[in-house]
Parts: structure tokens; sequence; C-alpha cells
């Protein structure tokens, strides 16, 4: 009760600034301190908006579907990965330092590749965001699954389940937190990897607007298409943010 | 009834490394199916590394262990444990977290929901089936994870320190509990502690560990008729129990 309503007074606060930012930045636009080019008016970027509202929601469907796609993938790779690096020995000495040493080169250096390979459609670019979120989801999955209580280990020892039975019903769950954590960021760098593929190549999508944009110094557009990413960003962390509470609700802090 | 008995002769168990330790030296009991022993020592004598190789959480590096007639390899069939800190999954209610035994032995859950309410009627937590832990007590969390060691009637209930975070006037209460349910149920049960009055209230056995090397200085049967109430704590008999084993510890230091 307390944490809902102390989030929704957080939410108040964050309006409240917005609104008083948004307030300010018209000001300084219809005084003529900046010109529209650089800095259009926000009223006109609501303008734009509201008179291409359905071509704006088309190309934003089409983000937001390479970014779930891109997410997704992430999710079960991810989790599939950490599960084998944490169970096998054999797996954690020889790829572990592999996937580290990959995570190590930025990855928008590697989007021009995945144009040569899979061409200008959907798949390179959910396999940017794959591959720019899949790290995060590694690192907190194979965290949550080491940071298992030993108790609960010498207590599935103990019991004699099978291993698949004790990992569904002890160790997934118990790393759990950890494991929705880890998806809270790489739902963020799902989004940020769609944008850098729509950049590279692209016929559709916000990123894609915003080249386009630029090439025409279309500056009302690229912030008609920020203000829509900005919301995408903050909703599908709020979603998140609210399995998260899901989970945690209920769990004594561990350890 | 289902009890094993317990059989260690001269076990060890050192621990490898370069620094060798000597965690168990030269063990040797008997314990009887259905008897209730209470293993007592300070920190580090090797008390709770005794309890995980009965359970075979740990391996024996010398001597015969045996729970009934088997040799221990590997935690053995059917035995209970309990830990310090409950051990409870809080992602299930307490009913779901008893069952948990049952689930990993393939058994039907449908033929164990009886069984789970007994065993909540008989720790007084007959309202709290559909609870999750976190709205429990300290104390009656300690008590649904001892119904989860005892719902598929274990031949050995092994209790590593189980009041130990509790608070004295709990733990007080948790002993005359713990008396009780031992008393329906009689499984072997082995219950380690380093408290020496509660060592002494619910054993028919103390055995007195003491550190480097670990090792059993003394098995003393306690003759107390049961039940025994707490105030029998106050008796003279007992206070001379507890000034013999504390007289065994200082005895212990160099």
């Amino acid at each position: 009760m307390n944490a809902m309503m102390s989030s929704a007074k957080n939410f108040m606060h964050g309006m409240i600034s917005l609104i008083v930012l948004i307030f300010l930045w018209e000001m300084v636009c219809r005084a003529g301190l900046v010109a529209p080019i650089i800095l259009p008016a926000p009223s006109d970027v609501f303008v734009e908006l509201f008179n291409e509202a359905g071509w704006y929601a088309s190309q934003a469907w089409y983000t937001l579907l390479i970014t779930l796609a891109g997410f997704a993938c992430a999710v079960v790779g991810g989790v599939l990965i950490a599960v084998a690096l944490v169970s096998s020995r054999f797996f954690e000495r020889y790829f572990y330092p592999l996937i580290i040493a990959f995570n190590s080169i930025p990855k928008v250096a590697l989007a021009p590749l995945f144009v040569i390979w899979l061409g200008t459609g959907s798949e390179p670019k959910i396999l940017i965001a794959f591959m720019i979120a899949v790290f995060a989801v590694i690192i907190d999955t194979v965290h949550g699954l080491r940071s298992v209580p030993p108790d609960l280990i010498d207590l599935g020892r103990v019991l004699k389940g099978s291993p698949l039975s004790f990992f569904l019903k002890v160790k997934l769950p118990s790393a759990l937190p950890s494991i929705v954590a880890g998806l809270k960021v790489a739902l963020s760098l799902a989004l940020v990897g769609t944008i850098v593929g729509e950049f590279v190549s692209s016929q559709k999508g916000l990123g894609y607007i915003i080249m386009s944009a630029q090439g025409s110094f279309d500056t009302v557009r690229v912030f008609a298409s920020l203000s829509i990413l900005a919301l995408m960003g903050v909703v599908l962390y709020g979603v998140l943010a609210w399995v998260e509470s899901k989970v945690i609700a209920g769990r004594r802090a561990q350890n | 009834m289902n009890a094993a008995g317990v059989v260690a002769e001269s076990i060890s168990k050192r621990y490898g490394g370069t620094r060798q330790t000597q965690a168990l030296q030269d063990v040797s009991v008997s314990i009887q199916p259905g008897q209730f022993v209470s293993i007592l020592g300070p920190s580090g004598c090797g008390k709770s590394t005794f309890l995980r190789c009965v359970a075979g959480l740990e391996r024996i590096t010398d001597g015969s262990l045996r729970v009934g007639k088997d040799p221990v390899a590997g935690p053995p069939d059917n035995i209970g444990m309990v830990f310090q800190r409950d051990a409870l999954l809080e992602w299930r209610t307490i009913r779901n977290n008893i069952l948990l035994p049952i689930e990993f032995a393939g058994k039907s859950r449908e033929n164990y929901q009886h069984r789970v309410d007994a065993l909540l009627r008989l720790t007084g937590l007959s309202g709290f089936a559909d609870s999750y832990p976190h709205e429990l007590s300290g104390g009656m969390r300690q008590r649904a994870s001892i119904c989860r060691a005892l719902v598929d009637d274990p031949r050995l209930l092994l209790m590593d320190e189980p009041f130990g975070a509790l608070d004295a006037l709990t733990r007080d209460q948790m002993n005359v509990e713990m008396q009780r349910i031992w008393m329906e149920t009689r499984n072997t049960t082995l219950f380690v502690t380093h408290g020496i009055a509660e060592a002494i209230f619910l054993g028919d056995v103390v055995l007195v560990f003491c550190p480097r090397p670990g090792r059993i200085v003394e098995a003393i049967p306690i003759e107390f008729p049961r039940p025994r109430p707490l105030e029998i704590r106050e008796s003279p008999e007992f206070g001379r129990l507890v000034t013999h084993i504390r007289g065994l510890f200082e005895g212990m230091e160099h």
C-alpha cells in the first residue's frame, strides 16, 4: 500500500517537473531566443504529432515490435546461456571468457556487418537489439543462479529430487528477482539496439524517421519521434518495474 | 513407525588443502532408533560436520557410518533436515513448502493433504496453510520447516541449531513444542545446539563435542521422565548436569 502511494507520489513529482520544463521550453522558443531549426517549440511538435498521428503510430508500432522481438530473443537466449554457464564446468571454462570478450566489443559497431549478412529487413535490427540486450540477461541470471542460499542447495540434496525438478522448483524461482532486474535493463537496451539498426539501414521505424528528417533539417519531426521514443521507453520500463514488484512482493530480503 | 538407528565407528573427517584441519577425529557413537540425541559443543567442535556427514552432505575420510543398515554414501533415503535459518521457499505457501519433499519423491500430493493438516495442527499452524512465509514470525516459520522435515515420516530427523536464530522466549516455547512433537512422532532425532540447557532439556542423550580436533568427550544419558516441564531447568539435578558440562567445556581451553 505504502509503496504504491509513494510510487504514485514520485510519478506526480516527475509530471510536475516535466510540465514546468515544457512550459519554460515553450517560453524560450516563443521569445525567439533560439532558431526553430535548432529547437522547435513544444507546441509545434504536438501539432506535428497530432496531424500525422496515424503515420507516427505505424512507425512506432514497427519499432516496438522489433524491440520486443529482440528482447524476447535476449530473454530466451540469455537465460539458456546463463543456465549452461552455471551448470557445466566445461561451458564455464571455455565459453565464459569468450562471452566476456564478445561483450567488450561495442555492439553498435557490428550493425553494418549484420546488414551485409542479413539485408535491410527486420532481421538485422532484431539481431542488434538481441546482441545489445542479451548480456544484461546473462550476467544477472548467472548472478541469481549462483546466489541460491547454500541451505536451499543442501535441502535439495537431502530431498533427492531430480536435478530438473530442483532447478525448476528451487533454483530458478530463487534467482527470479535477479533475472527480472536483468530484464529491466535488457528491455531498455533492446530499444537502443533497434534504433541503431534503424539508423544503419531502414525504410521504416522511428530511427528511420530521425535519420531521414536529419537529411532535410526537419527538427520538428526529430523531436516528434524522440518524444514517442521517450514515452515508449518509460512505458516499457514501467511494465517491467511492475512485474518486478510482483515478483519481489512477499519475499524476505535474501541474505 | 519408521525409525532408523545411526552407528558411527571411529569416523574422521579431514578437510584437505595446504592447512589440513581435522574436523572430526575418531568419533564413535551408536544411536538407537527413536532416540532423541542432543549434540552439544562450542563452535568449531565438529558438531555440524558430524550432522552433515550423517546427512550424506559431507564425506567421511575414515571409519564407517551407517544409517539403518546402509552405509552412508550421499544423502540416505527418507531423512528430514531442519536448518538454522528455516530455508523455506518464499514464493510458496506454507502448505506447498511442506509438500516439497512429497513432490521431490514423486508421490501424489493429494495423498498427503491430511498429513499436512495433521502436522499443522500438531505445530499450532492450522490457520496458516495458505499464508506465505513472510507473513509468519521466526518461530512459526521454523515450526513450518519442522513440518516439512516430518511430512514424509522420515527415518531420521536432523536438526542443525534449529532454534539458534530465535529470541530466548520463543526458543523456550519451541523447546516445549519440540518435545511434544517428538513424543508424538518418535522419529530418531539428532539435534545440534550450543545451548546447554536446551540440549539437556530435550535429549535422551547429550553428546558433548569439543574442538581441535572435533571429537566426543562424553555421552551423557539424561534420565528425566517425559514430558519434561520447563521448570525442570530449576531443579538441582538439572543444575548439576549443567555444571558438569560447563566443566567439560572449561577443560577444553588450553
